[in-house]
């Protein structure tokens, strides 16, 4: 397992989602509105939409192509349809943030 | 100060206009009724039911005196009004009392009708009319045991029915040759006399009354032939007259009735009239349904929002003897170009027949069986072909239950004919208050507050609806599921609670989601703005990415970047500066859009600022919720058959309402003359040009459910353009839900219901005014990124990139 610092916290400003590309990986980065980060894949499992553009509410997110509800904590979409991302682990440590892969 | 409003008469008609009045604004008057009855507001066509002991008095009363009280209103009952001094705006009463007046509405109802013959004045003789000819029959009945009806209508056989159930012989005298000729044919006539002969009345029929007699008190009736019957008590139920001796004395306009126009005024400024008192394009209607319909009316326009005005009533009617079902509508009888369909079944005393002029039904009378009567009443009303008439109108009586009847009935089917309530608003009432009892629909709806025929009716949707049927009608339409409260609820809500962000709305009124939803968040960022122009900031974390980005997200996560080229016209400038833009970004693709724009497709996130800095031109909103493009054809300038300058009206109108957000997009057109090369009949606002004018098309839509503009209004000049314009669009922003197109909205609201609004001097420059606050407050949003570094680092901005991770 590798942890890779990826910026700091006040990069991110809350519930408006950040791309990180680390190396071919995209992630969608998100600090909700308690102050809690997730990363995801950074596609919708839809038609590959960019997370990290969609509205964010509570522990969720809603692709910007086709509204899919996306859960940041565990990545299943919720119903009515179907389908998971996968969910990456976030860590912050003295206002920086770290990703393990 | 409030306005001062004096009623004369406190019968049924006034007190609804004065309930409607409420209704549209509590505030707006001071409020004073005079009424000749002692009694408060009570429902005179109870009356006959009281006589058939089935109600007492107490029962009947419509507005107790506390309502008088709780709503303000001085009332001056057993009071009569003698004088109106129109130049003083003044009325002085039987008591000595005078009392000024802003506003006059005279609401005296009718005298009943006395026969000028000898006797006549008799004690003993009475009419039947108010509470105190009720009581009066009453006391009758208690010592003598034989009466006589003068008159075989309506009023004639409910106290024929009533002094039965009250111990009396009744004799029933008509001078027709059969009964209730104004409302039936005679054959549903003769069945009607078999039904109430069996029920103990007997019939004097094609018998005119020459005299009463008596010594003292009357003793019998006698009439033209010669011949005579006894009679303790006679009841005169001839007819009625329109009460308008104070009207007559006061210079008022009476012919039959007080004369009254379309909005109820009668030929005194000032002064109106409504009711049975009040004549209206020839008609004085006895019916309380029609009366009410005036009352609404006269209830807008007194309080300064005229709307549709009164156009005469098709009037329906209901005989309410217990055991006879009777109704009739319209045009009942057979005649010169009418054809009629029957059933006559002599055996179960069921007669049924539907009158049809020219292919559409026009008239009914069923007896025996008048369940259908309310939907065909409908019918009638709407001028329904034949074709619609279901046939199982005429099939043999259903055995099943009753339940299918109201299930079969449409929505917009009206069930309580007198107060036109329709079983689409009595489901929904049930279902949003839980309603459980006949009394509560009544006192919610006004359902059966009136005759009281529906009832039946009333209790069995009751049972229906309790059943699996309730949800269907509960689930109005929310904001979103994190919500119980619709559209107009939420935004109420935020102007009495002066809520000004989306947490706050949420908040209070309590969502069930604490940070909402992608439906709810864009929509209450749009309301907020729309209520508090110039002061709310938006939330760019609940705008939707488009709008946030200000850029159209494409399919592969590129956004496409469309400048704004007034009317569809560039330069060469402008090409030269798009082009080279396009080459130093690498746009992958460059298109014309249908609205006549340059899009450059493919562009980076990241590259969005830049590329629009160096663009330098404004942005043209194809991806927002706004004014999108105005479309325009070549017009005069070039175009052989144009008629009048389409681009420069173009430009304008997309200059004068750049930046506007709307409910959903908006697209707009100009064309020069009806070959409509610009296609303004799919627009949501499509101008045409015609020889001397413009014709303003509104509600069209090209996209998934294509819809063809409505022809709103033809104006003459530009100015007009821009003003009728703007005003649909602000009347649109403000009342349509958020995510309707204009196609959807002018179908919910109505064309005829915007039209009204927008050809109301007053409430057009209303939303004229609150449309240039919206607009004045607007700024670009592609200038304003370009000059924001911290706008650029927190929306644009990825974070940096990282270097891959080893492998381990
Ligand atoms: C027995 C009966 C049964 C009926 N059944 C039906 C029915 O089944 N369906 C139906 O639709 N209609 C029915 N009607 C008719 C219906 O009641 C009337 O159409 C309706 O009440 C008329 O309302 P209005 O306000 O115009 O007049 P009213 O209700 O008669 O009110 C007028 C009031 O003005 C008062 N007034 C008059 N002049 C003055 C003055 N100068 N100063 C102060 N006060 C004054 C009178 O005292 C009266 O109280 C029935 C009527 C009767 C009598
Ligand atoms: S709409 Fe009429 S005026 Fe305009 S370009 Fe077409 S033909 Fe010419
Ligand atoms: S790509 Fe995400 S919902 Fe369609």
């Amino acid at each position: 397992m590798a942890k890779v610092e990826i910026g700091r916290i006040d990069q991110l400003p809350k519930r408006l989602g950040k791309c990180v590309r680390i190396g071919a990986l995209e992630l969608a980065l998100f600090r909700t509105g308690e102050d809690r980060v997730y990363a995801v894949e950074n596609r919708c499992p839809h038609k590959g939409g960019d997370l990290s553009q969609g509205i964010v509410s509570g522990e969720f997110v809603f692709c910007p192509l086709h509204d899919w509800k996306v859960c940041l904590k565990d990545g299943q979409v919720q119903a009515p349809d179907e389908g998971c991302v996968k969910t990456y682990r976030v860590t912050v440590e003295d206002g920086h943030l770290y990703v393990e892969l | 100060m409030k306005r001062k409003l004096v009623m004369v008469g406190n019968g049924m008609a006034g007190v609804r206009c004065i309930e409607e009045i409420l209704k549209l604004d509590r505030e707006a008057f001071e409020m004073t009724i005079f009424g000749s009855e002692p009694h408060p507001n009570y429902n005179r066509i109870l009356l006959s039911t009281v006589l058939q002991g089935n109600t007492s008095i107490e029962e009947i009363t419509l507005n107790s005196w506390e309502w008088y009280e709780q709503n303000g209103i001085r009332l001056f009952a057993g009071e009569t009004v003698t004088e109106i001094d129109s130049e003083q705006r003044l009325v002085h009463t039987d008591r000595g009392r005078t009392v000024e007046y802003d506003e006059l509405i005279l609401a005296t109802g009718s005298n009943p009708f006395i026969l000028p013959i000898p006797g006549a004045d008799l004690p003993g003789v009475t009419a039947f009319r108010d509470i105190k000819d009720c009581e009066r029959m009453i006391e009758y009945a208690k010592t003598y045991k034989k009466a006589a009806v003068i008159g075989g209508g309506l009023l004639g056989l409910e106290a024929a029915r009533g002094l039965l159930n009250l111990g009396m012989e009744v004799d029933v005298i008509h001078i027709f040759d059969y009964l209730m000729e104004r409302q039936l044919d005679p054959t549903a006539s003769k069945l009607l006399q078999r039904e109430l002969e069996k029920q103990g009345m007997n019939f004097l029929l094609c018998k005119e009354t020459a005299e009463l007699f008596g010594n003292g008190r009357v003793e019998g009736v006698r009439f033209k032939d010669g011949t005579e019957i006894a009679a303790d008590l006679v009841v005169m139920a001839v007819g009625i007259r329109p009460n308008v001796d104070l009207a007559r004395k006061s210079g008022i306009a009476v012919n039959r009735g007080i004369v009254v126009n379309d909005y109820l005024e009668t030929s005194v400024p000032h002064i109106y009239a409504v009711g049975e008192c009040a004549e209206h394009r020839g008609v004085v209607y006895g019916l309380v349904a029609p009366l009410y319909e005036q009352g609404k009316v006269l209830a807008e326009a007194i309080c300064g929002r005229k709307g549709r005005p009164y156009e005469g009533s098709v009037v329906s009617t209901q005989l309410k003897v217990s055991g006879v079902d009777v109704f009739s509508a319209g045009e009942f009888m057979d005649g010169e170009g009418t054809e009629s369909i029957k059933l006559y079944d002599e055996a179960r005393g069921i007669y049924k027949k539907v009158v049809v002029r020219e292919g559409n039904i026009v008239g009914a009378v069923l007896f025996g069986d008048t369940s259908e009567g309310r939907k065909l009443f409908d019918m009638i009303h709407r001028g329904d072909s034949l074709e619609s008439l279901s046939l199982s109108l005429f099939a043999p009586i259903s055995t099943e239950g009753k339940g299918s009847l109201v299930a079969a009935m449409a929505d917009n089917d009206v069930v309580c004919g007198c107060n036109g309530v329709t079983k689409g608003a009595i489901c929904q009432a049930i279902a949003e208050h839980g309603l459980k009892t006949v009394a509560e629909v009544r006192d919610c709806t006004n359902a059966s507050r009136s005759c009281g025929g529906c009832k039946g009716l009333v209790a069995e949707l009751l049972e229906y609806m309790l059943g699996a049927e309730a949800s269907r009608y509960a689930t109005k339409e929310t904001v979103c599921s994190c919500t119980d409260l619709s559209r107009d609820e939420v935004i109420k809500a935020i102007k009495e609670k002066r809520l000004t962000t989306v947490k706050e709305v949420m908040y209070v009124l309590e969502w069930k989601n604490e940070e909402g939803c992608s439906k709810c968040r864009p929509a209450l960022n749009y309301y907020l703005g729309m209520l508090y122009p110039g002061e709310y900031n938006e939330e760019v974390e609940s705008l939707f990415v488009n709008e946030r980005l200000h850029a159209n997200i494409q399919a592969d996560g590129t956004y496409s970047v469309v400048p704004r080229m007034y009317g569809g016209v560039t330069t060469v400038e402008q090409l030269r500066k798009i082009a080279d833009v396009a080459e130093k970004y690498n746009v992958p693709m460059i298109k014309l859009t249908g609205g006549q724009r340059i899009d450059l497709l493919g562009v980076k996130k990241e590259d969005l600022p830049r590329v629009w800095a160096e663009l330098g031109m404004p942005s043209g909103y194809a991806y927002a919720k706004a004014l999108r493009t105005v479309k325009t054809c070549v017009g005069k300038q070039f175009c052989r058959f144009g008629t009048q300058d389409s681009t420069g009206l173009g430009i304008r109108m997309e200059q004068t309402f750049e930046r506007l957000k709307t409910p959903h997009k908006v697209k707009m057109a100009v064309s020069a003359c009806p070959r409509n090369c610009a296609e303004s009949g799919i627009k949501d606002v499509g101008i045409v040009g015609v020889e001397g004018g413009w014709e303003i098309y509104v509600g069209g839509n090209g996209g998934t459910h294509l819809r063809a503009a409505d022809l709103l209004c033809t104006v003459k000049t530009e100015e007009e353009v821009i003003e009728m314009t703007g005003a649909f669009l602000q009347y649109y922003r403000e009342s349509a839900h958020y995510l309707e197109r204009t196609s959807k909205w002018v179908e919910r609201v109505g064309l005829e219901h915007i039209r009204e609004v927008l050809f109301d001097v007053e409430m057009r420059r209303g939303l004229l005014e609150r449309l240039h606050q919206a607009l004045a407050a607007t700024k670009d949003p592609w200038r304003e990124i370009a000059e924001s570094e911290e706008l650029r680092q927190t929306l644009f901005r990825d974070m940096a990139e990282k270097e891959p991770v080893p492998a381990e």
